[in-house]
Parts: structure tokens; sequence; C-alpha cells
């Protein structure tokens, strides 16, 4: 029985979030395989050959893969599939963008967002924003699944895995890239850190997420929003932490201004440690907070970024 | 150009869900139920291309049983022109959803397709993607901005390191983020006017698909809760605690 996970990356560097998947893929055992699709992509290659429990690397390198069009990688995944049993991707704007493509293109179902697996057919993932967990037993031949990176931890990288090269190149010819218009930060990235600090819809205005920076910068965090921010206007969508942004599981969030609907809740409650500050003590942040602050949150954030 | 509108019946997005005593699945029995929020947005979104001259026509579609009918009365309320009810009362996988749907779009050639990115109750992030597979389409998921031109659509997409844009041949499928729009309200003559509009209704068992689940809900538990911490008088005692107490800070 063998399995394909399929890598990360931006061309240079293998995303960490792919061990967590490898991880998923040791959980339902079987011989490892990583594909890497990208365009000038031979570092990543040799990243994900060290990755523990991987026997073979496939690096698809075309500029068909360069930006990752689902159109494309959807494609070669298919032809790679009759080789494998279970092919896995991390639940991240790629892997969520093609793999539902390459199921249709099976004709098998996919189990999106995977947080354990319970046997080679059945596994866990979160339904209606977390409030629920479902157990689902897959009753096709192949698993298409996709893997949340919080329900796993990464594997190690120091194993040595063979790095095949094939020379496969799917171009469906309807899509192409336009542009990137990047975020350029110096902080970690809000899935990586271990300390995430987030301004809700209290924060008032973009300008006020400044008061998070100097505690971001003191702690080495990243920072992050809550839907209504984003809603508001107040900073980009690739900071929005939720049911429909990103998942996060730091061992410290710090939650600013904002109340705790459950579309937040479902992006951060399984941190470790949860601080809250918030004005209004009847906000249901604070239920599943371990430390809260009442007062607000322009007095407590100043102090705060002076005392650390 | 035609465009078509998929829309899902969902539990209203204020309510918080409770799983059932046994554990076979969740309590949706006297819950609010709505029309799923990337859905609206959809529909706002494919509206607007009419309300700018590019759409003729918008067709609001939704696989369910009768009580989906509500949500297509809204699309239509909200400027949909024409309403499908594809009827089945069971529960579908997501590829037996976009397989249907793929008839549909068959049958009516739209120029575009435009989705909600997920569904807030099953989460599953697919349909879309599954429909453009099924019928050869280019694909746009997450959109914040959709531009026709000509035979293309430009679309630009929320990506996890920001934004992204692509060009698709038409006719495309595009699925909705957060950001494209904000959905407008129904006015009450519109909603007067919504129930006017003509809604087919059409047996799922007569698209000679074989619908079988692919899929089996073993169980549903609820999640494992957060005990309640406590609430400190002062920074620092928060950094104390921080420090001391949960050793996630130095």
């Amino acid at each position: 029985m063998s399995i394909l996970v399929f890598a990360e990356h931006d061309n240079s560097t293998l995303k960490a979030d792919t061990l967590k998947t490898v991880a998923a893929a040791q959980a339902i055992g079987g011989d490892i395989h990583i594909l890497v699709a990208g365009s000038d992509c031979q570092s990543v290659a040799q990243e994900a050959a060290k990755v523990n429990g991987v026997s073979k690397v496939i690096v698809a390198d075309s500029p068909a893969y360069e930006h990752q069009l689902a159109e494309n990688i959807s494609l070669l995944v298919t032809e790679l599939a009759a080789d494998y049993e279970h092919i896995l991707a991390t639940a991240l704007t790629t892997g969520k963008n093609f793999m539902p493509r390459v199921a249709a293109l099976l004709d098998v179902a996919q189990i999106s967002d995977i947080i354990a697996v319970e046997s080679s057919d059945t596994f866990v993932r979160p339904i209606y924003a977390g409030n629920a967990i479902a157990t689902v037993q897959s009753l096709d031949s192949k698993k298409v699944i996709t893997v949340r990176p919080t329900g796993f931890d990464p594997v190690a990288t120091d194993g040595s895995a063979e790095v095949v090269a094939i020379d496969s190149v799917t171009d469906a010819g309807i899509s192409s890239h336009v542009s990137d218009q990047l975020s350029v930060s110096e902080r970690p990235d809000l899935g990586a850190a271990s300390i995430v600090i987030s301004g809700g819809r209290g924060m008032q205005n973009g300008d006020n997420f400044k008061l998070l920076e100097g505690i971001a910068d003191k702690l080495g965090a990243a920072i992050g929003a809550s839907r209504a921010a984003v809603d508001a206007g107040f900073v980009p969508n690739d900071m929005q932490v939720g049911q429909t942004g990103k998942i996060v599981a730091p061992d410290l969030y710090i939650a600013v201004g904002i109340s705790g609907a459950i579309q937040h809740l479902a992006g951060m409650k399984d941190s470790k440690i949860i601080v809250a500050i918030n004005k209004d003590a009847e906000a249901p942040i604070f239920q599943v907070a371990d430390y809260g602050i009442v007062g607000d949150l322009f007095d407590v954030l100043p102090e705060l970024e002076g005392k650390l | 150009m035609k465009v078509l509108v998929p829309i899902k019946r969902v539990i209203d997005y204020n309510v918080k869900v409770r799983v059932k005593a046994d554990n076979s699945n969740v309590d949706l029995a006297n819950v609010k139920m709505a029309i799923n929020p990337f859905c609206e947005i959809a529909v706002e979104e494919a509206v607007r291309l009419k309300e700018a001259g590019i759409a003729t026509e918008v067709i609001a579609v939704s696989v369910g049983d009768k009580s989906c009918q509500e949500q297509l009365r809204t699309a239509l309320a909200l400027g949909a022109d024409r309403a499908i009810q594809i009827e089945t009362d069971e529960k579908l996988d997501a590829l037996n959803i976009a397989k249907l749907l793929q008839k549909i779009v068959d049958e009516e050639q739209p120029q575009l397709v435009i989705l909600g990115k997920q569904s807030i109750d099953s989460d599953n992030n697919q349909t879309g993607q599954m429909l453009a597979a099924l019928t050869g389409m280019a694909q746009g998921t997450f959109a914040s901005e959709v531009k026709v031109e000509g035979d293309k659509v430009n679309v630009t997409r929320e990506v996890d390191s920001g934004l992204q844009t692509i060009a698709l041949n038409l006719p495309a499928i595009v699925t909705t983020d957060l950001r494209l729009n904000e959905p407008r309200y129904a006015s009450l003559p519109n909603i007067m006017k919504a129930k006017r509009k003509p809604l087919v209704v059409m047996p799922a068992a007569d698209f000679g698909i074989d619908l079988s689940p692919r899929s089996k809900l073993i169980k549903v538990t609820p999640p494992a809760t957060r005990k309640a911490g406590i609430i400190v008088d002062s920074v620092d005692t928060l950094i104390e605690k921080l420090k001391n107490e949960a050793k996630v800070i130095s």
C-alpha cells in the first residue's frame, strides 16, 4: 500500500506543514512518496528527501507547475494516482484548491481537513466550524484527503529518500498566472508561529493594529485578526483566523478586542494557552480563555508592551 | 452570457449547533436555516454582473428537499432571474452534487458558474473544484475580485501568502471568498416579485446518475471543551502567569 503526499512549497523551500501531512501518512501506514511539483524546485526536492519516513521523492519540474495552477497540478496528480491508494495534501490554499479536482477526476469523494486517522479508511474531521467532530469512513477504493496541519505533529528531517525526476508535463492550457500580490512581513508566518496576537472589531480601525505590532515584535509573534476586523476593512484577509480563514494552534494566542464568535473560535481554540483582552466581561471569548483581562485595550496594550 | 449560481441551505451562521445525544449527527430540528453565506456572496456577484450589463441571465440552483426552495426564493429576491431545485431527500456527497450540477451546466451552457467556496455546515470546500473538473473548466477559487474581459475572466484569489491573480478561459468556475462583495438586503417589493419568478423542480432520480454514498458517517461527537480560566486583575499578574504558570513566554 502506497501513499502519495503532495509537497507545499514556493519553488525554493518546503513548507513545514508538509511534515505534518507526512505524519498523517505515517498514521495511515504504508510506503510514503512525496511529490514536488514546481518550477526550478530542486532545492525543495532536496529538502523533501530528508523528511523522515519517506522512501521516494518524485520531482515534476516544469514552468507549467510554477504557480501551482489547479488545472495543471490536478492532471499531474491524477496521472500518478494509479500507483497509490491514498493521496494526501495539506489543507492550505494550494491543497484546498486542486485536491477536489483530483478527486472528481478519479471519481472518488474527498475527505477534507482531517485532524486524526482512525484506520486506513476512517478519519476524523471537524464540521460546523469545529462545533462537532465527525468520524467518517471512506467507501472509495482510493482515498483523496486533505490534512489540517494543527492536527498532527511534524515528523523529523534526518531521512534520506531517493529522488526521481519525471518529465511528464500536464498543461491544461485553460488558465494562466497573471500576478501575485504577496504580503510582506518580517514576522513569523501565522500558521507556523508559536505565539499569535490577534485583533478584532474592538481595534476600531486598521491603524490601531500598530498597537499589536510592538507586542508582536517583543514576543516574536505573528499578527492575526478576526473575520469582523477583516470584514470592516481594517486588515487584509490573509490575516484572518477562523472557520474560513487560517486555523492556528500556537503555544500562546492573545485575542484582543475579539468577542469570540464561533467562527473565530473555530480557528484558534486548539491553542495551548489563550489570553483574552476585552472590555466586555460577558464576551464569549472569556469562556475559552485561560487568562482574561477585562479592560480597555487602548490602556492594556501599551502597558503590556511596556512591561514585556 | 448566462451565469449559474448553485446555492446551499445551511444552518444560520449565528446558531451554535448541538450534537445529538446518540452521537449519530448534529441536531437540526427546529434550528433556523439560511442561505450559506458564501453562496449569498455568489448570488450577489452574479446579480452585479447582470447590472453591469455583462451577464444576461442569472440562474440559481439548489440540491435538496422542498425546504431549499426557501433559499432559492431568497436568491430570486436578491436578483436571480429563475431557479432550479434538484429534488432529493438524501444528504449527498459533494461529488454527487457536482455530478448533478454538471448536468445543469450541460443543459444551460453558462459562461460562468459562481459558487460559495465552502458551506458552513460540512466545511468541505469541494463542490466548485469538483464541478470544474467534471466540466473541464478552469477554476478561480477563493475569489476576492472577478473581472470578465472578452473571452477570459481575471480572478484575484485570497491565498495564504496574500493575493494571486489568474486568467481563466471562459466558460469558467469561480468560488467566492468573503471580501468579494457585501450582499444586499432583499427589499420587500423584490421579495414579493420573487414569488412569481419561475422555479422548476427536477427530481434527482431522473438525472441517471449513480448517487450512492461515497462515505459513511460513523459518529459525530462534541468537541473537547476548554474550561474557562481566570480573570486576572492586572497586566503584571498576566505577565507573571504567562511566565511562571503557563511557561509560554520567557
